[in-house]
């Protein structure tokens, strides 16, 4: 039984209607565009993979060559343009016999000789039809890992309880990742979740190949996905459960990781609508149009999204800047849905980031987080646990997220992230991840089913407080819509996370263009027609 | 308090402390006497082994607590103070408005071939490091980040034609002394490109530079593993006041 606020329906219904009218402008945005990702992802689903060469390389590795997609897309966008979508050229050389394959098509791209055109008459529909016969293989076998998701599963089973217990491993090296994260599974983790080295966000590339040297994180690379799946269904099978694995789609190649996820069958991905344009500076319109794609990709797999709500409150105020969370949440499930994500895909973000000082912080607390449990009713939203207000003091620091675990089973929350005593001193030791996964099942065996006796009084100090922040952000999202343009304007001008992201500025903007009436995209057809 | 000192448990002079650890070993009686073999060798005398639990079939944590007879001398600890005051973004965007009249311009890179943008993304982004927003946030502070594999020429280049009051360069890849090298060549371009007194305030950060060698290096600034926004802010804040004073006293001395 999921525990319930009493909330003004009518505020509820008012809020969504404001967030969908919000969402119109940035979802038109990206239905009239394209990005050099979104193509690139297209060529992936066909099969394209490796690198060039040719080019760069540190020490004669692979890790700084540019992925054959990068030089395909390039070369089109430079002969032809990229408003018509890479496909007709691209599948046009192919069956004017130009090369054998996408592949040997690819590698005299790296010769120089690759002449691209765009095709018209029976040549336009050859064209079109190989690229579908080529992008439906992709996507078959992001179908096929969807159904054998569900089979381990049924296998396997599913965690035990809910929140399902998520553990973050990063050591930059996937060799040193996968037992990490078995062990991590063997002690108790639901799902696993592989942190990005960081600036990855910002590569307009995706790596290639197994990689051992991320800083602060390990490379989202096909392969990197294939290994560590490989090596959770093992541990799935030892234990009994069916072990999740979660990585990044975000930054400027989230349709492309998105893609690779969905062949590689990666069970979850962050995927928020605005934190790689709030906290990254990426282009808004870049960041709006490769995301739809990447959502309707994930829609596809059956892969949970998990946002980035949690990032607001880690720089701005977590009580007065509550509602923005929300609005967020809003605006994430709107595009979300109009992307063909489903509720049970919603792993919306919220985080336990009051400061402890502050009197009755943990009842602002619960308050907020039953907000979005009341809400959200049938999303498995994501609890994340302090870090802001998180010393070098371990012991305090242990103490705060024994809280930040009550919270979570009593609100009945549905993704929890493991909080480590370490955060800010050192990332998490061997020691570190048990005593915190202590901490977790002590919680849960405690009072995991506390929820079912946990009902705030209508009228008290909880309620009250869920809906003035509920207020607040349908005051916010009233604000909003007094732009011009919505929601682009309201980024451009600060009303987020209080930085002024122009629909003109940020990284990524000169991979983004505008579609023409000839644009052709066989994998939005393909995900349009039957996605959800 | 006196200049010698030894930890306190509960007794003047008792000399407790505590702490944690674990053994790649398994949990047995002879994993937790070379747990209370470590605690002696580190100069625990006795140690108590009050804790020890498997963490996996291969690993042992323990916790031990125990005396030691080392002495702190307090008159011989030698640290690296701050020498300027640390200030809350608020407090450095009064003090940027009063004393330089305009926004403060800062540019940030990571030079050479290094891509680790951690460094200065942790000092700059908004996203911030340790719970502390970036520059980014700082409303007097106009932040200009390149980010990463920029070269020497575009930094000084670009420092010019934004106005730079400081430049940051964070370099965290140390492979052959790289960090040291990149940051000489950038000091000497800076110094070859403006006159002394309009160089902007050159910072320089990463985590294995050590904080004495400005001089050696040319810059007027390194920051070490742990440095926080603030510690960046409040620095630039301090520098070019004292810079603006400087100047004034010299225009007062010419009139």
């Amino acid at each position: 039984m999921t525990p319930r606020l009493e909330l003004d329906p009518a505020l509820v219904a008012r809020a969504r209607e404001l967030a969908a009218r919000a969402g119109q402008p940035v979802v038109d945005l990206a239905r009239q565009h394209t990005t050099v990702s979104v193509e690139r992802a297209v060529l992936r689903l066909a099969g394209l993979t490796g690198t060039d060469p040719l080019t760069g390389g540190v020490d004669g590795g692979a890790e700084g060559t540019v992925p054959w997609v990068n030089r395909v897309v390039d070369a089109v966008r430079e002969q032809v343009g990229l408003e018509q979508g890479v496909a007709m050229p691209v599948w046009h050389a192919l069956t004017s016999g130009d090369a054998p394959s996408l592949q040997s098509l690819a590698e005299s791209v790296g010769a120089g000789t690759a002449r691209f055109e765009l095709p018209t008459g029976g040549d336009a529909d050859r064209a079109r039809e190989a690229a579908r016969a080529a992008v439906r293989e992709g996507i078959a076998r992001i179908d096929a890992n969807r159904r054998r998701r569900e089979e381990l599963v049924a296998l396997h089973g599913d965690p035990p309880r809910r929140p399902w217990i998520y553990l973050i491993v990063a050591t930059g090296d996937i060799y040193e990742d996968i037992p990490q994260a078995q062990a991590a599974a063997r002690a108790g983790a639901d799902v696993i979740a592989v942190i990005r080295s960081t600036g990855q966000s910002l590569l307009d590339f995706v790596p290639e190949g197994a990689t051992r040297t991320g800083y602060a994180g390990t490379y989202a690379t096909q392969e990197n996905f294939r290994l560590m799946r490989a090596a959770l269904d093992e541990t799935s099978a030892e234990l009994g459960r069916y072990v999740r694995l979660t990585n990044y789609a975000s930054g400027l190649c989230m349709p492309e990781i998105a893609v690779l996820a969905g062949l590689e069958r990666l069970d979850m991905m962050l995927n928020d609508a605005m934190y790689g344009i709030l906290f990254r500076d990426i282009n808004p319109q870049r960041t709006f149009v490769d995301q739809r794609f990447s959502r309707m990709v994930h829609a596809r797999a059956g892969i949970i999204i998990n946002t980035g709500e949690d990032n607001y409150l880690t720089t701005a105020d977590a009580v007065d800047e509550a509602h923005t969370v929300t609005v967020s949440q809003l605006l994430n499930e709107t595009l979300a849905k109009e992307a063909g994500l489903e509720d049970w895909q919603l792993g919306l973000g919220h985080a336990f980031e009051i400061q402890p000082e502050l009197p009755e912080s943990f009842r602002l607390e619960l308050a907020h987080a039953l907000l979005a449990r009341s809400l959200f009713p049938d999303a498995p939203l994501k609890w994340m646990p302090p870090t802001k207000h998180m010393t070098g003091d371990v012991f305090r620091g242990y103490l705060l997220d024994g809280f930040f675990n009550l919270a979570g089973a009593l609100t009945g929350q549905g993704i929890l992230l493991v909080g480590m005593m370490t955060e800010a001193v050192v990332t998490p030791w061997l020691s570190d991840r048990d005593l915190a996964l202590q901490n977790v099942r002590y919680v849960l065996n405690a009072a995991g089913g506390l929820h079912e006796d946990f009902h705030p009084a209508p009228d008290g100090f909880i309620a009250q407080r869920a809906n003035q922040v509920l207020a607040e952000s349908v005051d916010l999202l009233e604000k909003i819509l007094d732009h011009d343009k919505g929601l682009l304007d309201a980024i451009a001008d600060g009303t987020f996370g209080l930085m002024r992201r122009p629909a003109d500025g940020g990284r990524g903007l000169d991979g983004v263009a505008r579609k023409s009436t000839e644009y052709w995209n066989p994998a939005t057809e393909l995900l349009e027609v039957s996605g959800g | 308090m006196s200049d010698i000192l030894r930890p306190y448990g509960d007794t003047t002079g008792d000399g407790m402390v505590q702490m944690s650890f674990t053994l790649p070993m398994p949990h047995t009686k002879v994993a937790e006497g070379a747990a209370q073999q470590l605690a002696n060798k580190m100069g625990m005398d006795p140690a108590m082994v009050v804790h020890a639990k498997a963490i996996s079939p291969e690993f042992t944590f323990f916790v031990v607590y125990g005396r030691v007879h080392h002495l702190v001398e307090v008159d011989k600890v030698r640290v690296v103070e701050r020498d300027y005051p640390l200030l809350s973004p608020k407090e450095a965007n009064l003090a940027i408005r009063k004393t330089l009249r305009r926004r403060m311009v800062v540019v940030g890179a990571c030079i050479g071939t290094d891509a680790h943008t951690v460094g200065i993304d942790a000092i700059l982004n908004i996203k911030g490091f340790a719970g502390e927003k970036g520059l980014e946030y700082y409303r007097e502070i106009r932040v200009v980040n390149l980010g990463a594999q920029v070269s020497v020429p575009q930094l000084v280049a670009r420092a010019q034609e934004e106005k730079a009051d400081a430049v940051l360069v964070s370099q965290v890849v140390s492979q052959r002394d790289a960090h040291l090298l990149n940051t000489r060549e950038m000091s000497a371009a800076f110094r070859e490109a403006y006159p002394s007194d309009k160089r902007p305030v050159l910072v320089i950060g990463g985590p294995r530079f050590d904080e004495k060698m400005t001089d050696e290096l040319g810059v007027d600034r390194i920051f070490a593993r742990g440095t926080t926004p603030a510690d960046v802010a409040s620095y630039l804040v301090h520098t070019l006041a004292v810079r603006r004073q400087a100047d004034r006293t010299k225009e007062a001395h010419a009139s």
